[in-house]
């Protein structure tokens, strides 16, 4: 991605085995450093980063880190990028500014350290800059910046059309975060980017081709939920949770979790947002999701129908039971309230089902959802 | 009286021939609200039936407020389009824009806003993703069902559509003078703040309802708010203290916003301010319940 966008980097081959490790290293020749491929931060700690001076080396350097759990994320493909000698690191990051709705940079000439780190420590050192959206990064921009993160004239000059590139990759790729620790002065005089992390806005997906980009691998229930469409997160409890809204959802594992306290400990066991104007089948299709998590105990079905029907989720909930037949086996407390709210109910009542309990208010419906998965 | 939306409040929906837009400007129609028209600029000239009304559709924001006097629009405009959506209606300088629309891009949001703070910020804009801004009995723009509950004392501002509803739902005898919901996007454009601060100027709001949830340092700026500016009642209700952490931006943006962004630490800020937190939306209803009582 940054190579797309013309910023400075390493060359650098992935290797998904030792034996393509080594033979990446043969192809880049010299010395190598082979990098865990993760999605997340401080893996050098971790040592997921090896310095390889022959091709065999990269391969033993490979053999170590391939299959290493780095804070959850096991590594299953490496980097072998070409070694520099590096004189001098450096950051640069640019990321949305949610507080003051706008965008901002960080800069520092101390690279290297971790950002927490330099921030605690030596806050004076990282410059905080902020980016106008309308106006973006450009040279004269790029420089202010730099002079503020502490560079000097004749390096400021170098780095600066750097941040601009970089500043490109945030704006084109549609990324909240783009972030480059440790950018480099080799010996040569280049910089170059030696590290970077890039997060991407989902919304903006519709508008780029991300098909072919490794994505994390997801949890079979996500998986199953994300080809519905469903807003689904798996957690690590007992109480099957569908509702409408992100806020009502999170505020419904919240009452759940202190009922839970009443109840043995029981917890939620995912989040799943069925959103506005939810259709019988966007509710079948969710209760189908939660009924395979292996984990749950009772469901916790949590709608105000504003957009939403609740004939419609009732009509989903009925549909759903008929197609699952006897395989239902799990108990289902549905507490429904607001739009076509008689109707709903008097479907749920018509239906009868031995497995459905109507409760008439939501803290007392997550309290009997509790009591059943404690059972 | 209300905030933001009132009894002079005339309507134009953005967007309103879509099917979305069709749905909800018949559901507002059918509240009270006065809608004047619509904007397509591919059917410009037109005239649409909803609700035994004709509503004409104009070609740009601006066209719409010259033939209608219209000070308001609502915005349905799917996310590819939404930015030159609002974008057009700053430029028109309409009174207040409602965007519905869920799913922009965060770069589009910023654009417009950035675009908005250009021009003066003469155009407040609501959301974008959010349910919009309700005057029970008066006017709705938006998706908030209109038949929850009636004209009251209570003013309610939320980042959450769901809860808004029940937050209505729950204190549905007693009413609400206005309710919003500001959206829990990234980057919004009315703020808890904003809302605080003309719910304390409206005589006609007694007690306030402030709703957040989990990410960003809003909740945090309005309980520094609430401390220096507002001497109205003011109840809150935090969601996500079990919610998994959420998309984050990684450490960098916990440095910026100079907050962790978690339920507890919202809790905590409104509480060191003397606003009491409810533990779940009907313990907040019942808190309510009892300062309204009280007045």
């Amino acid at each position: 991605m940054f190579e797309a966008h013309g910023v400075p980097v390493l060359q650098g081959l992935i290797a998904d085995t030792p034996e393509e490790a080594e033979a990446a290293a043969a192809k880049i020749g010299g010395v190598v450093v082979v990098k865990a491929q993760v999605k997340t931060g401080g893996r050098g700690k971790a040592g997921g980063v090896k310095v390889a001076k022959t091709p065999q080396e990269a391969r033993e350097a490979a053999e170590k880190i391939l299959g290493l759990d780095i804070k959850g994320h096991v590594v299953k493909r490496v980097m072998i990028a070409q070694g520099a000698a590096i004189d001098k690191e450096y950051y640069f990051s640019v990321l949305l500014d949610r507080s003051n709705r706008t965008f901002l940079s960080l800069c520092s000439v101390e690279g290297g350290m971790e950002i927490e780190q330099l921030a605690e420590e030596r806050p004076e050192a990282l410059a905080k800059v902020a980016v106008d959206a309308s106006k973006g990064i450009d040279l004269a921009k790029a420089l202010e910046i730099a002079t503020q993160g502490g560079f000097d004239a004749e390096t400021a000059a170098k780095v600066a059309p750097v941040f601009v590139k970089l500043y490109d990759v945030f704006v084109k790729e549609d990324a909240t975060l783009v972030e480059v620790n440790p950018l480099v002065l080799t010996h040569g005089g280049d910089i170059v980017a030696l590290d970077g992390k890039v997060t991407l806005d989902d919304n903006a997906e519709f508008r780029h081709n991300r098909e072919e980009m490794e994505r994390d691998t997801l949890d079979p229930l996500e998986a199953k939920a994300k080809a519905w469409d469903l807003n689904y997160v798996k957690l690590d409890g007992e109480v099957g949770i569908i509702g409408n809204g992100a806020g009502l959802v999170m505020s419904t594992l919240d009452v759940v979790a202190y009922a839970g306290e009443r109840h043995g400990g029981v917890r939620p066991a995912n989040f799943l947002d069925i959103g506005g104007g939810a259709s019988a089948e966007v509710m079948a299709n969710g209760l189908d999701v939660i009924l395979g998590d292996k984990q749950v105990k009772s469901v916790f079905v949590n709608v105000f129908g504003g957009i939403t029907a609740c004939d419609a989720v009732a009509n989903g909930i009925v549909g759903a039971l008929d197609k699952l037949g006897t395989a239902a086996t799990k108990p289902l407390v549905v507490r429904l309230d607001g739009n076509n709210v008689a109707e709903g109910r008097r479907i749920l009542a018509e239906y009868a089902h031995p497995l459905v309990t109507v409760v008439e208010t939501m803290d007392e419906a997550a309290d009997k959802a509790a009591e059943l998965a404690n059972k | 009286m209300a905030i933001f939306l009132d009894q002079n409040s005339r309507i134009i929906v953005q967007g309103m021939t879509g099917s979305e837009g069709m749905k909800h400007t018949t559901r507002m129609l059918a509240g009270g609200s006065n809608i004047v028209g619509g904007v397509n600029p591919r059917k410009a000239g037109e005239t649409v039936e909803i609700e035994g009304k004709s509503l004409p559709v104009f070609g740009t924001v601006a066209e719409a407020m010259a033939a209608t006097q219209a000070n308001v629009s609502v915005i349905f405009v799917p996310p590819a389009f939404a930015k030159a959506a609002v974008m057009e209606a700053i430029d028109a300088e309409i009174e207040l824009a409602v965007v519905i629309t869920e799913g922009i891009p965060v770069h589009d949001s910023a654009a417009f806003w950035a675009h908005s703070c250009a021009k003066g910020n003469k155009t407040r804009i609501i959301g974008p993703n959010c349910p919009g801004i309700i005057s029970p009995e008066v006017s709705n723009a938006g998706i908030t069902p209109s038949n929850i509950t009636g004209k009251g004392p209570i003013g309610l501002v939320s980042k959450s559509g769901t809860l808004t509803y029940q937050m209505m739902f729950e204190l549905r005898d007693i009413g609400f003078t206005t309710a919003i919901g500001i959206g829990g996007d990234p980057i919004i454009g009315t703020t808890h703040i904003d809302a605080l601060e003309a719910f304390q100027a409206d005589p006609d709001t007694k007690a306030i309802v402030l709703i957040g949830e989990i990410g960003g340092d809003s909740e945090e700026k309005a309980a520094a708010y609430i401390a220096k500016h507002v001497t109205k009642p003011v109840v809150a209700y935090v969601a996500g203290f079990t919610a998994p952490e959420g998309k984050t931006m990684g450490h960098a943006g916990a440095i910026v916003s100079g907050s962790a962004g978690t339920a507890q630490a919202k809790k905590e800020a409104f509480e060191a301010v003397g606003v009491k937190v409810g533990k779940t939306p009907s313990e907040t209803a019942a808190l309510m319940r009892g300062v309204i009582q009280s007045l």
